[in-house]
C-alpha cells in the first residue's frame, strides 16, 4: 500500500550507525589497569634507562676549544682578524686507547644556522644543478645573489657563503716525530644529500658550468676547486660543503669533519701524544662564537648522551612512585563497586 | 513601467558598498585624470597643483554623491577610524575596503582608457616605473628617490592623521560645526591643504585604496611587477601607514578635543560623516513601551525602500539606507529636515508624519506616515493621508499607491548576487577576515615566515563549505517561497473568475475562496454562500486557536452575492495602514455615497482556513508582506549557542595571547638583533629594509603572528560545523524520535545549535497541540451517584446496559447532552451528520450522546430534533441561556412533545453544585467524590443538572426574562439564576487528550532541573487543568499562586504577596530542616531592609529580594498568571519583580498570552536569567516565541507548518523532547566540550613549540616544523580522530541519561567547557609543547647517528619533534575518547598511518625529483626514523606528556567521581556481571507519578472545575436569531472531498491517518456499504473502530432480539460491548436502530475540523450489526451473574 511505502520511506534506517549503537569499546581508567600499567611502564623505563646510562658511560669524548680567546691558547695569535693564513698547533695526549672508530668533529657555538633568513638564503634549483639558476639566482639568496658587478654568485646565499673553512691535520707524536693520522672524508654527508638533493650540473669539465659566475664572496676558491685532491669531490657534492649545508637546529652545534678509520687507527687512537694542526681561517670572535674540535666514538645508540639515560631513569622511577601513590589513594577512597 | 521596487537593493551592506565603490571611483577618476593630464602634457596643461585640486574636487563630488548612504568614507583609513570610534560596525570594514579598492581599480582603468593615446605617446609605448618617461606615477604614488623608508612611513602617518583630525571635528555640534551641506566642500579643502603641504615626499596617498587600486591596475595593465617591487617593496607603506595614521589622528582628536567639549552628548551630535543607518539603528529597535518588535525592522526596511524610491531630492536619498523601523524612519525625516533647514514643505511633511504617529498611539506601528512625509516633502501628486485606500476592481487606481504585492520573499540570494553577497557575509565573520589578513601578511616577503598555502588552503576550504551550505539553505527557501507564491487562487478579473497565482494577486482584487482553502491575503469579506454573509474560519495558523470563528460581511455587500454583481462593485475602503494586531481592524467602506464601518469582524486574514462555508468573496486589502500574518512573523535571527559565544571570547583572548607572544618574541628579537645579530652580520647581513634592530623586531612581530596563528586554526570552525552537522543527522536519524503514526521523523532544521540542547534551563511550551493533542473525548461520567468508566472508547458495559434497560437517569443524562448545547448540525444526506461546535468540548459531548443513542439531528430557532433510542423526538426550544465566563454554565429550557417543560443545565461543577436543591445533599457528596477522582486524573469536568418546570414557573420566569431583557443583561442573569434550583445532577468529564508521554516527559525534564513554563492562549481554567493533567502542577506542591490582577498595582501586590509567602514558607521549612542558618538569613534580610528603606517602604514596597534568597526557595511553588496581569508584569519596571517571583516557582503557567507576549516572556528570561531557553510550540502563534528563544522547537503535523518552518528542531510528539534534550543535547554538549578542550590543547601543543624555539633561533620566526607539516597538521594528521570523538563519543548510553536526568546538570551549569577548563587545556598544551621542544633539544644536541653523523641538524630535529607531537596528541585523543567504535579506531590509527606515509611521500626522492625547490626535507624522514635515539626521544616525550595526565585522571575519578563516571562504572560492572539492566527507563518518572497519586484526596474539586468551553459565547445568539440555520449540502460535499493538494492538507492527512492507524488496516478493508462518504475523517474513524475486528463474526440477523447471546471471542483491542439491537426499522429516516449504542471513539479531529462533527447514521447501523454478536457475548457473564 502507498501509505506503508511512504512510511518506509520516512522512517530512519535502523542501523547501528544511525542509531548510535555501534559496538564500542568503552575503556575506563580502572585501578586494575592503571596501577599495574604504571608499574610496568616504570620498570621498563628504568630498565632502558640503566642500559642507556651504562652504554653512554662507555663512550669516550675528547673536546678541545681552539677559538683562541685566552692568551695562553695556541691559537690566540690567529684570533686577530687581520692575520691571514694563520696556522696553529694544538697538542694533546690520550692516556689509553681511544677506541675506534673515532669521529672527528668541529664545533661552533653561538652560531645561528637556524636563523630564518640565513636558512632560506640558498637556491635549491641551483644546488640541484639547474643551469638556469646559475645565471639567475633566486631572490632568496639576496644579498649574496649577485656580486657588486651584477655577476651571479654560485653557489649563492648566506649559507654557502659562510661555509666553514678551517682545515685540520692530525699528527701522532711518536718520540717527537709527527706522523700524519689519515683522515677519511668520504661519506660524512647524508646519503640523500650526496646522491639526491645536491647535483652538479652535467657539464664536463665542471668548471665550464661556472662560466660567467663568480664564487661566493668569502670563498677563497670557486666551488669546482673545493677539493684539489679528489676531482670527484668538487662542486656541490663536496662532502664538507654538504655537511655545512645541512644546517644545525641549535646555535651550538658540531659537525662531522672526518672519520679516523684507516690503517693503524682502525681500532682507534692509541694512547700517546697528538698534535693537531689547524689552518685558522674562520672568524667567529666578532660575534662571540667559539670553535672546537671533538673526538668521539659511538655505540649502538650513537654518541655520548647521558641525559637520555638519566631522563629514562627519572621518568621510570616517577612512574613507579606514582603507582604507589595511586594504590594508596585507591585503597583509601575505593570507587564504589555498587550503587 | 518597470517597477523600481524590483531594482532596489535590499541588502543595506551591498547598498553601502555600492556607494563606496562609486565614491572612490569618482574621486580617482578626477585625480588620476588630472595626473595623467599633467604628466602626459609634460606640465604644459597643468602643474602639480592642478592634480591636487582635481583630487579635492574629486573628494567633494564623491562626498556629495554618496554621503547620504555611507557617510562617504572613500578611504579605508577613514573607515577604520570610524570603526575604532564605534560609529561603523567592524563587519563593514572589509566590505568597504574591498569596494573602495574596486572603485579605485575601475577608475584607474577608465583613466587609462581615456588617456591611452596620451600615455602611449608620452612613454613611447614602454610602460615604466622609473625614469623620465615613467607613467606609473599617474596612477599610484611613488616615493622620491631621497626618502628613506621610515621617513616615508612617517610622512603617510602624519598626512592621514591630519586628515582624520580635521574632518572629525566638522560634525561636532558642541564645537564649531560646519553646515552639513558644506561638509564635502570643507573636506575637499582639507584634502587640498594636505596634498599641497605633504605630498612632496611620496605623493601623499593618505589612502590605501587610492594607492593600492591603481597600483593593482598598473600591475595588470602592463607596468609589470615592478610597481610593487620598486623602491624595495615600498608599496606597503601607503597601505599600512595611513591606517595607523588615521587611527592616531582619531585618538588625537578624542584625547585633545572630543573628551573636553562642553555638554553631555545630545543625540544630534553624531557626526554626519557616520552612516545614517547607524544612527537610526539604536533607538528604533525598541519602542517606547519597551516592546521589541522584530517585524518592525523588516517593515522599516521595506518602507525606507519606499521612501527611497519616492524621494527625488538628494537629501531624501539620505534617508533611505537602512531605516530599520517606522519610528526610526520618521526620526530620519525629522532629523534631515532639521539638519537641512530646507524647504518648508519638507519640514511640514515630516512633522505631520510624526503627529500622525502620535495620534495612532505609542507603539502602534504606522509606517505610512513616514512614506507620506517623504512624498509630501517631494510635493508630488499624492495628497496627505495616513490610511490605506483601496478601490475594488480598480487595479489602475490602486497601483498608484504601490502597495506591496502578494509575493513573499524570504530568500537571501539569487544566482547573480550569491557569490558576492555570500562572500561579503562570510568576510563579516571576524575569523574569516582574520585569515584573509594573515594571507595578506604572508604575501609580504619581509614578513612571510610561512608559505602562502598554509593559510589559503584551509581558508578556501572553509569558504567553499560554508558557501555550499548557504546555497542549499537558500535554495530551499526559494523553493518554499515559490511554492507559496504559486498557489492558485481565483481572482475576479473583469467579471470573470480567473486562476491566478498568489503572488499575482493585487491589492483591490476580489478573490473567491472555497471551503478549506487558505486565505491568500488579508481580505475584506464581501459576500458568502451562507446566509447573512456569514462564514467560518479557522485561525490556527494565526493565533493557534483551533476553534472556528465567525466572520460576517457588511450587509450591503453580502447582498451582492455572486461574481456578476461583484464585478461591478467599486467600493473604496479606507483603512489603517498594515500592522500586526490580529484582533483589530478599523476602516470604512465608501460605496454609493454611503459610509460603512468595517471592523475585524469583516476581515479574513491570510493564514486562516475557510471552513464549513461553501465559498466566499473577499476584497484584498493587505497583500504579501503587509498582511498581518507576515507582519507578525519576526525576522529570522541568527542564533548562536553559548558555546559559540564563549568560543568567540576565547578566540579573542587567544588573539590577545598571540599578540603578547608576538610582542615578547619581537622584544626578544630586538634584543637579539642588537646584541648578537648586529655582530653576526658578517655571515648574515640585515635585509635592506631593516636598518636597525627595532624595525627588525617590528617585522619579526608580524612574522610571529603568522607562525603562531595556528593556535586558532581555521579548521576549528570547520570542525565545529562538521560535528554539529553530524549531531543533526543523528537527530534526524533517531528512530526513537520517529512518530510512526504521523510518519514524521525528527528534524534538526538548524544545524548550529545542537550543543545548546544540552544546556537548557527553561522550556516554554505552548499548550494546544503541543502538550495536548487538541482532541477532546468523552471519558467518564457519574450518573446519579453511579460512576461509569467508559475508558478510552467508553466501552463501559454497565453504561451501555444502563442505557439499554432504560434507566431514567441515564436517559436524562444523555438527553441533556443532546439538547443542552449550541452545536449546529447538518444532515447532509442520508445518515450523515455534521456537527459544528464552537468548542471541541461541546462537540465531544454531543457526539457522546449521539453514540449512546441520543442523536441530535437538527435544530430550528424554536425546536430541537433528536433521535432518542431510534425514536425521533422534537423538542420545543423555549430559551437558551448561553455560556459566559461569569455564569460558567449554560442552560436550555425545552418543552418535550408531551408538553412538559424541562430545564437542562450544564456548567462548571463548582457553580452548579452550589445551585443544587438541598435535598440532593447525599447525591452531591457522592458526586463530589467522583468529581475529585476524575479531576485528579487530569480530566476536565463539568456537571449536568436538570429540573422539571411547571407551566406556571415557566411563565413567570419568561415574563421576568422579557422585562429583564430590556434592562441590563446582568439582571437577566440574576433572574435566570434565581430559577435554577436544580434537582439532580450528573457529572461528566471530558479529557483534553494529552499527547502520549507528556506527564512522563515533564517529570523527567523537571528532574533534570529544567523549568517548564506553559504559555498558552487558553483561558486560565483550561490551562490549570492541563497543568494538572500533565503533572506540571501536582497536589503535593506547597502552593499555587494565581496572579490575575487587572492593574499594575494589583499585579505588583499579588506578585509580592506570592514572594513573601514563598520566603515565609521556605523559611519555616528551612527553619525546621536547617535550624539557625535559615532563620539568620531571613532575619538579616529583614533587618537590612528596615534600616535602609525605612520611610520609603510604604510607598514603594519592598524591592525584589536578593536573588540568592529567591534561589534558595525550597518549597515547590507554582505560578499561574493570566493575560492582563502578564501584560503588566512585562512592563519594564515590573520585569525584575516578575522574574524573581516566577523563577522561584517550579512551574509557571501563563494564560491568554498573545504571540508577542510569548516572545516577550522568553526575552525577559533570556535577559534576566542568562539561561538557555527553549520554546516549543506547534502553531503560527508560537512562531515569535520559537524565534526569540535560544532554541525553537516545532511540533510538526498538528496545526500547520508555520512553527516548524520557524523552528530549529521539529518533531511530532512532545515526549520526544526528553530524548532531544537528555540524550542528543547532552551528548552534543559533551562531545562539543571534549572536542574544544582537545582542540585547543592540540593546537597549543603544536604552536607553542615555535615560541620556545624562538629563544634558540634568534627570534627569527623560524618554524620548528616543515611547512607541509604545518599545513597538514590541522587538516589531516589530527583532524579525523577528534572529529570522530566529537561526533561519536558517548560517556553513558542513551538509556542511562534518560534514567538519570541529573546527568543533564553539568550542561546547565556549564561545567564541561568554561574559562577554567579552557585554561587547564591550554596549560596542558603549553606543558606538552615545553616537553616536545626541550626533550628533543636536550637529547639531540649531543646525539649522533651510529655512523657518527650528528643528529642535531634542523631537519632531523623537525621530524623528531613533529613525530613526537603527532604521537602525543594521538595518545591524548585515545585517552579522551570514551567510546571506541570502529570509526574511532580507523581514524586514530589511520591518522597515525597517514602521518607517516604522507611524511615519507613528501620527503621521497620522487617528489624531490619533480620539484626540487619545494621539498627541502628530502630523505629526512627515512634517515631520522631509523635512529633508535629518535624513537627513544619520542617515547620519553610521550611518557612525560601523558603519564601525569593519566595519573591525574585516575585520581580524579577515584577521589571526586562525577555522576557520569559512576554511571559509566556501574554500567561496566553490570556488563561484566551480565546482569540485565536493573532499572526500566521509566523508573525515574514513575516515582513522581505515584507520589501525586498517593495524595489524591488532598485537593478540593474546585481546582479542576475547568469547564473548557471557549471563552466567548457560543452560537446561542445566532441560533435564537434564526440566522444561519442552513448549511448547504454543497458545503458538505466539499468538506467531504476536500483533500486538496495543498501541502498543509497533506500534513493533516498524515496526522489523520495516524489517528486511524491502529485499526485502520482492517477498518479500511472491511466493507462499509452504507457509508456515503468514506473519506470523511471522523466517519472513517468511527467506522474503523466499528469494523475494527475482522475476526468478529458479522451477524446477519438484524432482527435478533437484544438478549440473543452468542458466545464469541473477540480481540482484546476491541473490547466488546453489549449492543442491544431492537427491531430493525425499514424507514429510511429511521434506519437508526433504537437503542443503538455505538462505542465509537469520540474525538474531534482537531486538525481536521475543530467543531465540525460528522457521523454517518449508516455507519452506526453497520456497527450495530456487528456488535450484536459480541455484545451478547460479553453480556452473558453479566447476565449470568445477575
Amino acid at each position: 500500500m502507498v501509505k506503508e511505502e511512504k512510511e518506509i520511506a520516512n522512517r530512519p534506517d535502523n542501523t547501528a550507525f544511525t542509531q548510535q549503537r555501534l559496538p564500542a569499546w568503552q575503556p575506563m581508567l580502572s585501578a586494575g589497569i592503571v596501577i599495574p600499567g604504571f608499574v610496568l611502564i616504570g620498570l621498563a623505563f628504568i630498565g632502558i634507562g640503566v642500559a642507556l646510562f651504562v652504554t653512554s658511560r662507555s663512550i669516550t669524548v675528547l673536546e678541545i676549544d681552539y677559538t683562541g680567546v685566552e692568551k695562553d691558547s695556541p691559537c690566540y695569535k690567529c684570533s686577530d682578524a687581520d692575520v691571514k693564513n694563520c696556522v696553529c698547533n694544538l697538542v694533546f695526549s690520550i692516556d689509553s686507547l681511544f677506541e675506534g672508530p673515532v669521529f672527528f668533529y668541529y664545533g661552533l657555538s653561538n652560531y645561528f644556522q637556524n636563523y630564518r633568513k640565513y636558512a632560506a638564503s640558498k637556491d635549491d634549483d641551483q644546488l640541484s644543478g639547474d643551469l638556469d639558476a646559475f645565471t639567475a639566482p633566486s631572490d632568496s639568496c639576496s644579498p649574496y645573489d649577485y656580486n657588486s658587478n651584477d655577476k651571479p654568485i654560485v653557489p649563492c646565499g648566506a649559507i654557502a657563503n659562510s661555509m666553514f673553512n678551517d682545515t685540520f691535520k692530525l699528527y701522532r707524536v711518536v718520540n717527537g716525530a709527527k706522523k700524519l693520522v689519515p683522515l677519511d672524508g668520504k661519506g660524512i654527508a647524508w646519503w640523500t644529500d650526496y646522491n639526491v638533493k645536491y647535483r652538479n650540473p652535467s657539464v664536463t669539465p665542471l668548471k665550464n658550468a661556472f662560466n660567467n659566475t663568480v664564487k661566493p664572496i668569502f670563498w677563497p676558491k670557486p666551488a669546482y676547486q673545493l677539493d684539489a685532491s679528489d676531482p670527484a669531490n668538487n662542486g656541490f657534492i663536496n662532502q664538507d660543503f654538504l655537511v655545512w649545508m645541512r644546517r644545525a637546529a641549535l646555535p651550538d652545534f658540531r659537525k662531522l669533519y672526518r672519520r679516523i678509520t684507516e690503517g693503524d687507527y682502525a681500532k682507534g687512537l692509541p694512547a700517546g701524544n697528538y698534535s693537531l694542526t689547524i689552518a685558522y681561517n674562520y672568524p667567529v670572535l666578532s660575534f662571540d662564537g667559539t670553535k672546537k674540535v671533538v673526538f668521539s666514538n659511538v655505540s649502538w645508540m650513537g654518541g655520548k648522551n647521558e641525559f637520555l639515560g638519566i631522563a629514562y631513569l627519572v621518568v621510570g622511577s616517577l612512574c613507579v612512585l606514582m603507582s604507589i601513590v595511586m594504590l594508596i589513594v585507591y585503597a583509601k577512597f575505593k570507587f564504589p563497586e555498587e550503587d | 513601467m518597470l517597477n523600481r521596487r524590483v531594482l532596489r537593493v535590499r541588502n543595506p551592506l551591498i547598498r553601502e558598498c555600492m556607494a563606496e565603490f562609486l565614491g572612490t571611483f569618482v574621486l580617482l577618476l578626477f585625480g588620476c585624470s588630472a595626473a595623467a593630464q599633467v604628466k602626459t602634457s609634460r606640465e604644459t596643461k597643468g602643474q602639480f597643483l592642478s592634480v591636487n585640486m582635481a583630487f579635492s574636487v574629486g573628494v567633494m563630488s564623491a562626498m556629495y554623491l554618496t554621503k547620504g548612504i555611507t557617510g562617504a568614507h572613500l578611504n579605508p583609513a577613514v573607515s577604520l577610524s570610524f570603526c575604532v570610534l564605534g560609529q561603523v560596525p567592524w563587519g563593514r570594514l572589509v566590505p568597504y575596503f574591498l569596494s573602495q579598492l574596486l572603485g579605485a581599480y575601475v577608475a584607474s582603468g577608465l583613466v587609462y582608457l581615456v588617456y591611452y593615446d596620451a600615455i602611449m605617446e608620452f612613454s613611447g609605448g614602454v610602460l615604466t616605473v622609473y625614469g623620465p618617461n615613467e607613467t606609473a606615477s599617474i596612477f599610484a604614488t611613488y616615493p622620491s628617490e631621497y626618502i628613506s623608508l621610515s621617513s616615508s612611513f612617517l610622512d603617510q602617518v602624519v598626512g592621514t592623521g591630519m586628515l582624520m583630525l580635521c574632518i572629525l571635528s566638522l560634525g561636532e555640534k558642541r564645537n564649531t560645526p560646519a553646515p552639513p551641506e558644506l561638509i564635502p566642500a570643507i573636506v575637499a579643502a582639507i584634502v587640498l591643504g594636505i596634498s599641497m603641504s605633504m605630498s612632496a615626499n611620496c605623493g601623499g596617498a593618505i589612502n590605501p585604496a587610492r594607492d593600492l587600486g591603481p597600483r593593482l591596475f598598473t600591475l595588470t595593465a602592463g607596468w609589470g611587477t615592478e610597481v610593487f617591487t620598486c623602491y624595495n617593496y615600498w608599496f606597503w607603506v601607503p597601505l599600512v601607514a595611513p591606517l595607523i595614521g588615521g587611527v592616531l589622528g582619531t585618538f588625537m582628536y578624542l584625547i585633545f578635543i572630543h573628551w573636553h567639549l562642553p555638554d553631555p552628548d545630545p543625540p544630534e551630535s553624531l557626526t554626519p560623516l557616520s552612516t545614517i543607518s547607524d544612527k537610526v539603528l539604536q533607538p528604533s529597535t525598541m519602542w517606547d513601551n519597551g516592546e521589541t518588535i522584530p517585524w518592525a525592522i523588516a517593515e522599516g526596511r521595506r518602507l525606507s525602500g519606499d521612501v527611497q524610491k519616492e524621494a527625488s531630492s538628494r537629501r531624501e536619498r539620505n534617508i533611505a539606507t537602512d531605516g530599520p523601523s517606522v519610528r526610526g524612519c520618521v526620526r530620519v525625516c525629522v532629523w534631515e529636515a532639521r539638519e537641512g533647514e530646507t524647504e518648508r514643505q519638507g519640514w511640514d511633511g515630516a512633522a505631520r508624519g510624526q503627529s500622525n504617529l502620535t495620534e495612532i498611539g505609542t507603539g502602534d506601528p504606522s509606517p505610512r506616515p513616514c512614506g507620506d512625509a517623504a512624498s509630501s516633502v517631494k510635493g508630488v501628486f499624492r495628497s496627505y493621508k495616513e490610511e490605506r485606500k483601496v478601490r475594488a476592481n480598480d487595479r489602475e487606481y490602486n497601483e498608484k499607491f504601490q502597495y506591496a504585492s502578494n509575493c513573499i520573499m524570504t530568500s537571501k540570494y539569487n544566482i547573480v548576487t550569491f557569490l558576492p553577497v555570500n562572500l561579503f557575509e562570510q568576510f563579516q565573520e571576524v575569523a574569516n577576515t582574520y585569515f584573509l589578513f594573515l594571507l595578506i601578511l604572508q604575501l609580504i616577503p619581509q614578513i612571510s615566515s610561512l608559505s602562502w598555502f598554509t593559510t589559503i588552503v584551509p581558508l578556501a576550504l572553509v569558504l567553499s563549505i560554508t558557501a555550499v551550505k548557504d546555497a542549499t539553505d537558500d535554495y530551499f527557501r526559494h523553493k518554499s517561497d515559490s511554492q507559496v507564491n504559486n498557489r492558485q487562487s481565483q481572482v475576479l478579473i473583469r467579471g470573470l473568475l480567473q486562476n491566478e497565482k498568489w503572488m499575482n494577486v493585487r491589492v483591490g482584487d476580489i478573490i473567491k475562496l472555497e471551503n478549506n482553502q487558505f486565505v491568500a491575503a488579508d481580505l475584506l469579506l464581501l459576500s458568502s454562500s451562507e446566509p447573512h454573509g456569514l462564514c467560518y474560519i479557522e485561525t490556527a495558523e494565526l493565533d493557534g486557536e483551533s476553534n472556528m470563528k465567525v466572520r460576517q460581511s457588511v450587509s450591503v455587500t453580502s447582498e451582492l452575492g455572486d461574481q456578476n454583481n461583484l464585478a461591478s462593485f467599486n467600493g473604496e475602503v479606507v483603512c489603517e495602514p498594515p500592522n500586526n494586531k490580529l484582533d483589530r481592524f478599523c476602516g470604512t467602506l465608501y460605496w454609493r455615497d454611503k459610509k460603512y464601518t468595517l471592523s475585524n469582524q469583516n476581515m479574513l486574514l491570510r493564514g486562516c482556513v475557510l471552513r464549513n462555508t461553501e465559498a466566499c468573496y473577499g476584497l484584498v486589502i493587505f497583500a504579501g508582506p503587509d498582511t498581518k500574518l507576515m507582519q507578525n512573523s519576526g525576522r529570522t535571527k541568527f542564533k548562536r549557542t553559548s558555546i559559540d559565544r564563549l568560543m568567540n571570547t576565547l578566540v579573542l583572548w587567544i588573539f590577545g595571547f598571540l599578540v603578547c607572544m608576538g610582542v615578547i618574541l619581537a622584544l626578544g628579537n630586538a634584543v637579539w638583533e642588537r646584541e648578537v645579530g648586529f655582530l653576526f652580520q658578517s655571515y648574515l647581513p640585515w635585509d635592506p629594509p631593516v636598518d636597525n634592530f627595532l624595525f627588525s623586531a617590528f617585522l619579526s612581530f608580524w612574522s610571529y603572528v603568522i607562525i603562531l596563528n595556528t593556535v586558532v586554526p581555521i579548521s576549528l570552525y570547520v570542525s565545529v560545523e562538521v560535528i554539529r552537522l553530524g549531531h543533526s543527522y543523528f537527530i534526524n536519524w533517531d528512530q526513537q524520535m520517529f512518530c510512526s503514526q504521523c510518519n514524521t521523523p525528527a528534524e534538526a532544521r538548524t544545524t548550529t545549535l545542537n550543543e545548546e540542547l544540552g544546556q537548557v534551563e527553561y522550556i516554554f511550551s505552548d499548550k494546544t497541540g503541543t502538550l495536548t493533542q487538541n482532541i477532546m473525548s468523552f471519558n467518564k461520567c457519574s450518573i446519579n451517584g453511579q460512576t461509569y468508566d467508559p475508558d478510552f472508547c467508553f466501552y463501559d458495559d454497565t453504561l451501555l446496559e444502563a442505557v439499554k434497560v432504560g434507566d431514567t437517569h441515564t436517559h436524562k443524562f444523555f438527553r441533556l447532552l443532546s439538547l443542552c448545547h449550541t452545536v449546529m448540525s447538518e444532515e447532509k444526506s442520508e445518515g450523515e451528520l455534521l456537527y459544528k461546535a464552537q468548542s471541541p468540548d461541546e462537540g465531544a459531548l454531543v457526539t457522546a450522546a449521539r453514540n449512546f443513542g441520543f442523536v441530535f439531528r437538527s435544530r430550528t430557532p424554536g425546536t430541537i430534533t433528536t433521535t432518542e433510542m431510534g425514536r425521533s423526538v422534537t423538542y420545543t426550544l423555549l430559551a437558551i441561556l448561553d455560556f459566559n465566563n461569569i455564569r460558567k454554565r449554560m442552560s436550555v429550557i425545552v418543552r418535550n412533545p408531551e408538553g412538559r417543560i424541562c430545564l437542562y443545565c450544564k456548567g462548571a461543577d463548582t457553580v452548579l453544585l452550589e445551585r443544587l436543591h438541598p435535598c440532593n445533599q447525599e447525591l452531591m457528596n457522592i458526586t463530589s467524590d467522583h468529581l475529585n477522582e476524575y479531576a485528579a486524573d487530569g480530566l476536565r469536568t463539568l456537571a449536568l443538572a436538570y429540573r422539571d418546570l411547571s407551566e406556571d414557573e415557566w411563565e413567570a420566569w419568561s415574563e421576568r426574562h422579557r422585562s429583564a431583557a430590556k434592562a441590563a443583561s446582568c439582571r437577566e442573569d440574576r433572574l435566570a439564576a434565581a430559577y435554577e434550583q436544580i434537582e439532580q445532577d450528573m457529572v461528566v468529564t471530558i479529557e483534553d487528550k494529552l499527547q502520549e508521554g507528556v506527564p512522563e516527559t515533564i517529570a523527567v525534564l523537571s528532574l533534570a532541573n529544567i523549568k517548564i513554563w506553559v504559555l498558552t492562549g487558553d483561558k486560565q481554567e483550561t490551562a490549570v487543568n492541563i497543568g494538572y493533567s500533565c503533572k506540571m502542577l501536582t497536589d503535593d506542591m506547597t502552593e499555587v499562586f494565581i496572579i490575575s490582577g487587572n492593574t499594575v498595582q494589583s499585579v505588583r501586590q499579588e506578585l509580592r504577596r506570592a514572594r513573601d509567602r514563598m520566603i515565609e514558607m521556605s523559611r519555616t521549612r528551612d527553619g525546621k530542616e536547617e535550624g539557625v542558618e535559615g532563620c539568620f538569613m531571613g532575619n538579616g534580610f529583614r533587618e537590612g531592609q528596615g534600616d535602609s528603606r525605612g520611610g520609603e517602604k510604604q510607598l514603594q514596597g519592598p524591592p525584589p529580594p536578593p536573588s540568592n534568597l529567591m534561589d534558595n526557595i525550597s518549597g515547590e511553588f507554582a505560578l499561574v498568571i493570566n493575560g492582563h496581569s502578564l501584560a503588566h508584569a512585562l512592563e519594564a519596571d515590573m520585569e525584575t519583580e516578575f522574574v524573581s517571583t516566577a523563577c522561584a516557582c517550579k512551574a509557571v503557567i501563563c494564560c491568554r498570552v498573545t504571540p508577542l507576549q510569548k516572545a516577550q516572556v522568553v526575552e525577559m528570561i533570556k535577559k534576566h536569567k542568562k539561561a538557555v531557553t527553549l520554546a516549543i510550540g506547534d502553531g503560527a502563534n508560537d512562531v515569535s516565541m520559537i524565534k526569540s528563544a535560544h532554541i525553537g522547537v516545532g511540533i510538526s503535523g498538528q496545526e500547520g507548518i508555520q512553527a516548524v518552518l520557524a523552528s530549529d528542531y521539529s518533531f511530532s510528539q512532545f515526549r520526544f523532547l526528553q530524548r532531544l534534550l537528555l540524550v542528543h543535547g547532552r551528548w552534543s554538549y559533551l562531545r562539543m566540550c571534549r572536542f574544544l578542550c582537545y582542540f585547543f590543547y592540540k593546537n597549543f601543543a603544536f604552536t607553542m613549540v615555535h615560541f620556545w624555539f624562538g629563544f634558540y633561533c634568534g627570534f627569527s620566526a623560524q618554524t620548528v616544523y616543515d611547512q607541509y607539516f604545518i599545513t597538514l597538521y590541522n587538516i589531516v594528521y589530527t583532524s579525523l580522530p577528534v572529529l570522530a570523538m566529537g561526533i561519536f563519543d558517548q560517556d553513558v548510553p542513551d538509556q542511562r541519561s534518560l534514567e538519570y536526568p541529573k546527568l543533564y546538570e553539568p550542561g546547565q551549569l556549564n561545567l564541561l567547557f568554561n574559562k577554567r577548563e579552557f585554561f587547564i587545556c591550554i596549560a596542558q598544551g603549553i606543558y606538552t609543547s615545553v616537553v616536545l621542544f626541550f626533550v628533543p633539544c636536550a637529547i639531540l644536541s649531543d646525539a649522533t647517528q651510529s655512523t657518527g653523523v650528528p643528529l642535531a641538524d634542523y631537519q632531523t630535529f623537525a621530524v623528531t619533534t613533529a613525530t613526537a607531537l603527532v604521537i602525543v596528541v594521538s595518545v591524548q585523543i585515545a585517552l579522551d575518547t570514551g567510546f571506541w567504535t570502529v570509526i574511532n579506531h580507523v581514524f586514530v590509527w589511520g591518522s597515525l598511518g597517514l602521518y607517516f606515509s604522507i611524511m615519507l611521500a613528501l620527503q621521497s626522492q620522487t617528489l624531490f625529483g619533480i620539484f626540487p625547490n619545494q621539498f627541502h626535507f628530502v630523505g629526512s624522514a627515512q634517515s631520522t626514523l631509523l635512529q633508535p635515539v629518535v624513537w627513544l626521544t619520542i617515547a620519553l616525550a610521550t611518557a612525560i606528556c601523558i603519564v601525569p595526565v593519566l595519573a591525574f585522571r585516575f585520581l580524579k575519578v577515584d577521589l571526586k567521581p562525577q555522576l557520569s563516571d559512576t554511571v559509566r562504572y556501574t554500567q561496566l560492572v553490570r556488563q561484566k556481571k551480565r546482569k540485565p539492566a536493573g532499572r526500566s527507563v521509566g523508573g525515574a518518572w514513575r516515582g513522581v507519578g505515584s507520589v501525586s497519586e498517593s495524595r489524591l484526596g488532598a485537593r478540593g474539586s474546585s481546582r479542576r472545575s475547568g469547564y473548557a468551553f471557549a471563552h466567548t459565547e457560543g452560537f446561542g445568539e445566532l441560533i435564537t436569531s434564526g440566522k444561519n440555520m442552513r448549511l448547504s449540502s454543497l458545503a458538505m460535499a466539499t468538506f467531504a472531498s476536500r483533500h486538496s493538494s495543498s501541502w498543509i492538507d497533506t500534513l493533516r492527512r498524515k496526522k489523520h491517518s495516524h489517528t486511524n492507524t491502529p485499526p485502520s488496516a482492517s477498518g479500511e478493508s472491511s466493507p462499509a456499504p452504507s457509508c456515503v462518504s468514506g473519506s470523511i475523517p471522523p466517519l472513517s474513524n468511527s467506522s474503523s473502530v466499528l469494523c475494527g475486528s475482522q475476526d468478529a463474526p458479522i451477524e446477519e440477523e438484524t432482527g435478533a432480539a437484544p438478549d440473543t447471546q452468542t458466545a464469541s471471542t473477540s480481540s482484546t483491542q476491541n473490547p466488546p460491548a453489549p449492543a442491544p439491537a431492537s427491531e430493525a426499522d425499514d424507514g429510511s429516516a429511521q434506519t437508526l436502530n433504537a437503542g443503538v449504542l455505538t462505542p465509537v471513539a469520540l474525538r474531534s479531529q482537531g486538525g481536521d475540523s475543530p467543531g465540525g462533527w460528522t457521523i454517518s447514521l449508516g455507519a452506526v447501523q453497520e456497527a450495530l450489526l456487528r456488535w450484536k454478536g459480541r455484545a451478547s457475548a460479553s453480556n452473558s457473564p453479566v447476565k449470568l451473574a445477575e
